[in-house]
């Protein structure tokens, strides 16, 4: 199937456009608004900060693009700093598209960014998570979603506390590790991730 | 929590790989990617390749070599070695590297850690660090610079480091164990990962890094000798009770 990358300048795409070419993804990195609208599935991947991965999307119009597709019932998938995206105001400065409710606050822990390969603990069953309960996954973060919404939450790690690493709800979905750099297990969650964007 | 982490490091120059590395399997040695994979395959937690011959004029090799490892590895990679400016250490992360790891260079002009964790967010940034008898050495380890090694470590997190890597040149190379009581200082100054290198020479030396706070440990000679040492390495750690990914 067709996904498309939003490209609004946030880092190195290639990464994750390969894996999704791995998990049997037609998979293509766009700047064009429509091929974002449209795709049967969009991914927001990307590093750096909240604040100037929404002032770039907001710049390219892919903002927009994101809200229209999701208004449309069309499925989107966020990674990372891609995940915080899709939720509202950050302790790091700005706000996302406020797709799901909640703020992005920045992690208290003994060691921060949270940085390495952590188990999924899976509270519910989700077509995301399918099969990824207890694996080790890569996390790279210092700030993270606490969604307003406890449903939503469909894996969580543990790292002197409670962190979200991935949510669904209806066809907006997030994780905040790196599918791309998590070995099978993030091969694995592409698959799932391709196979929900078919069904969402 | 977040597990401690086993980090094979290639030295390579020109693309490629050029510190004794016994795989019976290929062809001719060093061709890092194919090396990158198979450390992969037996369960490295990360890579760093330390271009080791770098100069500017060099760095077409290494660019390449990341858009390939960017698209080819699943597991995430660390570049350093001789970056000496801002517009350097860019190149590499635009390339598709996960990390950069800034030795000189940001010792030289911390301003660098700010700019690069702003435009690719803290955990893209490693700040290396050599030391000797507790102070900072650049250039190889060959200049010392009057400054506290941890003292620097405090001042390069502040800028925006989020990893520090850490290697003592007294205990590099030695294989009678990571440098303890520096690992220890680091660990206790800083919030960051530290990562310990220099001296590893089995399990227990990991181990005792790990103890003394180290995220996560760098090796080199043991695993280049014999790859298969690796997951047998994660093995006796896991056995020993440590919280390493299997």
């Amino acid at each position: 199937m067709k996904v498309v990358l939003a490209d609004y300048g946030a880092g190195n795409l290639r990464s994750v456009t390969s894996a999704l070419q791995r998990a049997g993804a037609e998979a293509s990195i766009s700047t064009a608004a429509a091929d974002v609208r449209d795709a049967p599935l969009a991914v927001i991947a990307g590093v750096g900060h909240v604040e100037s991965a929404a002032r770039g999307l907001a710049a390219s119009g892919l903002d927009e693009a994101i809200r229209e597709r999701v208004a449309a019932g069309r499925p989107v998938l966020g990674i990372c700093v891609g995940m915080q995206l899709l939720f509202g105001a950050s302790e790091e400065g700005g706000t996302g598209l406020e797709l799901l409710a909640g703020p992005v606050r920045l992690i208290r822990a003994r060691t921060v960014p949270h940085m390495g390969w952590n188990e999924l603990v899976v509270p519910r069953p989700s077509a995301l998570l399918d099969g990824l309960e207890g694996e080790d996954v890569y996390f790279a973060h210092s700030f993270a979603v606490e969604p307003e919404d406890d449903d939503v939450v469909v894996a969580v790690a543990d790292h002197d506390g409670r962190i979200v690493a991935a949510v669904e709800h209806g066809t907006v979905a997030g994780v905040q590790f790196h599918p791309e750099r998590s070995a099978h297990a993030g091969a694995r969650l592409l698959e799932n991730a391709l196979a929900w964007s078919r069904s969402a | 929590m977040v597990k401690k982490r086993v980090i094979p490091c290639l030295d390579v120059a020109g693309g490629r790989v050029v510190k004794g590395v016994n795989f019976v399997d290929l062809r001719e040695m060093g061709e890092p990617i194919e090396l990158a994979t198979r450390y992969s395959a037996l369960g490295a937690d990360e890579l760093v390749f330390l271009d080791i011959t770098a100069t500017l004029e060099e760095r077409g090799p290494i660019l390449e070599l990341i858009e390939r490892a960017s698209a080819e590895l699943t597991i995430p990679f660390t570049v350093g070695g001789g970056i000496t400016n801002l517009e350097e250490a860019r190149s590499l992360l635009r390339a598709g590297a996960d990390k950069v790891a800034v030795n000189r260079a940001a010792f030289d002009d911390p301003s660098i850690l700010t700019a690069l964790a702003d435009e690719f967010g803290s955990q893209a940034v490693v700040c290396a660090i050599d030391a000797k008898a507790g102070e900072v050495y650049t250039h190889a380890g060959k200049t010392a610079r009057g400054r506290n090694a941890v003292d620097w470590g405090i001042e390069a997190v502040s800028r925006g480091a989020g990893e520090l890597l850490v290697t003592s040149i007294d205990a590099d190379g030695t294989r009678a164990g990571y440098d303890l009581p520096l690992t220890r200082a680091f660990a206790e100054a800083v919030e960051v990962p530290v990562i310990a290198s220099g001296g590893a020479g089995n399990a227990a030396h990991i181990a005792d890094a790990f103890a003394v706070g180290a995220e996560a440990a760098i090796i080199a000679s043991i695993v280049h000798e014999r790859p298969e040492r690796l997951p047998e390495l994660k093995a006796e750690l896991k056995e020993a009770g440590w919280n390493v990914r299997i």
